[in-house]
Order: structure tokens, then sequence, then C-alpha cells
């Protein structure tokens, strides 16, 4: 009976998005805030990448409420999951190939999670994309050789941290009379390594806090107990 | 005229319908997480699209020169954010059947939905809705396993 | 660009099916994993970079990874049969 209702229900869904495609414009609607965004972001924040300008400067204080909706998650998970028992057993030792290239890889994914970061002003990418790679790359030795303890306090001092330096170069922007979050610090010239202003640190910011989150949720979850498999 | 809009709005549309079709209609619970994964997808896609133009070019300025047409960062930056809240919402959905095969040792939808609602009868001392008395349940429910690990 | 598009688009179309059809639900993971890449060309191709990158990073990469821990926790790591 429910899989008829529901193949009924699928069946209503599928007329109806024929209806809307038959008179739907697939040219797209013209750009209004965008196209004036596009014109002002080089001298207004500075920053060579648009959507970071937009991410960090014009929307600065919907990226924190989005940060909080991943810690909560994160948060969430990890209370459902609890703490694992005492005398849990866990996945055995992994294969040398396995081991020698979470080796190999550690340094080169530090180092590439840290250069995406750094110019997300300049190029594609940012605090979040870097941000989930340094938690890959912190989550591969534990993948490499399982048991290994993480240190959950300092994952959650970095997290911390990093939440409360975004917060902190906001309400530092309200103390030079501007609103919470507004670009402060030196423009430079669009396109260098040194330029954007405060962006960047927000960036690192949001990229420290990210990582933080995920690879704790990722050594969470793996220190869960494994099924009988 | 095979038009480039046409061919992304079908691919958008297509996986929101066949992610809506894997919540509806499949009954395990890492399915049902799959469509969700599958609709964000879709749904992710078609916000990009709206004012998505032929002939832009990247909002980035490379080099020191601003190209003529750019296309829109707004969705763009929407769409980085979802796509973050998405796996959270993935790493809680994960940690939740986890959780369920824990307690009940079932990930079958319609187990799960027995057996809360007769942890609910039993809580509040009343008859399940299903007893002797009622009209069987359709499909048929497999026999109780176990009591509560 | 058109019959890029096209090829992408019936490549992540055919494997999101696969994902729902799939009775291993490892293989599921890997059409999952090849609909995340398959979105990320497509979003190359409206010209959003950031966002490709991030549907590489996320998508393909932690997603996945996430889904495997968890099939491996709740043994369906192997198929039944």
């Amino acid at each position: 009976m429910q899989r008829f209702t529901s193949a009924l229900f699928l069946l209503g869904l599928g007329l109806l998005i024929t209806a809307i495609f038959q008179h739907m414009d697939f040219t797209g609607t013209l750009p209004i805030a965008g196209d004036a965004i596009n014109a002002a972001a080089a001298q207004q924040t500075g920053a060579a990448n648009f959507v970071t300008a937009v991410v960090l400067g014009y929307r600065g204080f919907d990226t924190l409420l989005e940060l909080t909706i991943l810690f909560t998650a994160a948060t969430a998970g990890g209370l459902v999951l609890g703490k694992p028992r005492a005398g849990a057993k866990h996945d055995p030792q992994a294969g040398f190939i396995l081991r020698a290239g979470a080796d190999l890889f550690f340094p080169l994914l530090l180092v590439v999670g840290l250069y995406i970061i750094v110019h997300g002003h300049l190029t594609p990418g940012g605090g979040f994309q870097g941000g989930v790679i340094l938690a890959v790359a912190f989550f591969l030795p534990l993948l490499a050789r399982p048991g290994t303890p993480m240190s959950h306090k300092a994952v959650s001092l970095i997290e911390g941290l990093a939440g409360a330096s975004f917060i902190l170069i906001g309400l530092l922007a309200m103390f030079g009379g501007e609103a919470f979050l507004t670009p402060m610090l030196d423009k430079g010239q669009p396109g260098e390594l040194l330029s954007a202003g405060s962006l960047p640190l927000l960036y690192i910011a949001v990229g420290l806090k990210v990582g933080s989150e995920l690879a704790g949720l990722l050594a969470h979850m793996a220190a869960t107990e494994a099924s009988d498999a | 005229m095979m038009d480039t809009g046409l061919i992304l709005h079908t691919g958008a549309f297509g996986l929101i319908v066949i992610g809506i079709a894997g919540i509806v209609l499949s009954s395990h619970l890492i399915r049902i997480i799959f469509g969700i994964a599958l609709l964000e997808a879709g749904a992710n896609l078609l916000l990009l699209l709206a004012t998505w133009h032929e002939g832009t070019s990247a909002p980035i300025i490379v080099d020191g020169h601003i190209p003529a047409v750019m296309a829109d960062p707004v969705p763009q930056a929407l769409v980085l954010t979802a796509i973050v809240i998405g796996v959270g919402i993935l790493a809680l959905a994960l940690s939740l059947a986890l959780r369920i095969q824990q307690a009940w040792g079932t990930l079958d939808i319609r187990e799960i939905r027995q057996r809360m609602e007769e942890e609910i009868a039993d809580t509040a001392g009343v008859d399940l809705p299903s007893s002797p008395h009622a009209p069987k349940p359709f499909p048929p429910v497999a026999a109780k396993q176990e009591g509560r690990s | 660009m058109e019959w890029l598009a096209l090829v992408i688009v019936i490549v992540t179309l055919t494997s999101a099916v696969a994902v729902l059809l799939l009775k291993d639900f490892l293989a599921a993971l890997a059409a999952f994993s090849v609909v995340s890449l398959g979105m990320s060309v497509l979003f190359v191709i409206v010209r959003a970079p950031d966002v490709a990158m991030t549907e590489a990073a996320i998508g393909a990469g932690l997603s996945s990874l996430l889904f495997a821990l968890a099939l491996r926790r709740l043994g369906l790591w192997r198929s039944k049969d």
C-alpha cells in the first residue's frame, strides 16, 4: 500500500516538474546584485576572487551562522555516537602500503590545505576547501594506524580559538565605528598575497575551524565500535 | 538544437527526481541517506543555474585584468556554504543510523517504525494500535527480533 | 561545450540511478562518488570554480569517507551473498 502511494506521489511530482520544464526560460534571469558586486568588489574589498568577497565581505554574518550550523551538526553527531567503551576492540593494523602512503601524503596534504586556505582571496578555494583537506590530512594517520589516540582536547581548543577569532575580528570592526564584520585594514593591490585587508585572516579562522571540526567528527566516527563484519 | 542550458537543467531536475524517488521508495535507511545527498546535489546545481548565462567567465581577476562578462558570485557563495552544511547533515544522519543499528539491530524503516510504536505504547501504558484486533499492517512486518540489547 | 555537458549529465544521471539500484552498498558508494565528480565538472562548466573545488573535496572526498566509515561500522561493508 505504502509503495503504491509513494509511486503515485512520484508520478505527480514528475508531472509537476514536466509542467515547470515547459514554461521555463533556460537562459537564466539577469543578475542584479551580482553585476553590482562584480563592478564594485575589487575596490570595496580588494579581493581578486569575488566569491570570497561575497562569502566573507558582503555575507560575512551569514558565514558565521553557517559555521554555527556546522558546529551544531558535528556536536550532535558526537553526542549521538557517544563515547566508545574502554575495552572496545578497534580495526586491525593497516598494511604496509597504506601506512607508507599515509606517511608520504600527510605533509603533502598539509601544505596543499594551507596553500588553498591562504590563497582563498586570489584563486578558487579558501577556508572551506582547505579546511576539509586539512581534516583529511589529520585523519590519514588514524586510518593507517587505528587505535592511535587523537587529542580531542587540542582539537576542541583549536576549534574554539578559531571561532572566537572570527567573532573577534568582526567585533574589532565594530569598535572602529563600522558594522559587524566589515572588512578592515589595508585593501592593497588586488591579486597580491598581502591584500584584501582582513578577509584572509577570516578565511584562516574558517579553515582552522572547519578542519578541526571535521577531523574531530571523523575521529569520533572511526572510534565507534566496529560491528562484527 | 541542443542547448547547454537545457542539458544542465535536465541534469539538475533529474537528480532532484532521482533523489526524491530514493527517499520515498526505499525502505533501507542508508539508501534514504543516499537519496538525501543526491537531492541536495541537484538542488545546488539548480541554484547555480538560476543566474547562469552562456559565455560568462569565472568571477576572478586574473593578472590584474577584469573579464568583461562575469558569472554571478552570489549564488556561487550560497552553494559553497550549502555544500558544507550538507556534509554536516550527512554526518548527523549517518551517526543517527549508527545509533539505531546499535539500539534496535535493524535499518529497515518499517521495522524501525514498528519498534518505535511499540516503545511509545509501552511507555504510555496503552495497547498497541496493531494489537491482534487491529487490521494487519501491509506489507507484513517481519517477526519481532529479540529484545533490546 | 555542449557535448561535454551532455556526456557528463548522462554519466551523472546513470550513476545516480545506480546508487539507488545497486544491491552492494560499497558499489553504491562508488557510484555516489562518480555523481559527485560529475557534479564537480558541471560546476566548472557553469563557471563556478570555487563551488567545483568544494564539491570535489567535500562531495567526492569527505562524504564518501563518512559513508565508508559508517558502512564499515554497520557491517554492510561486504554484500551478504
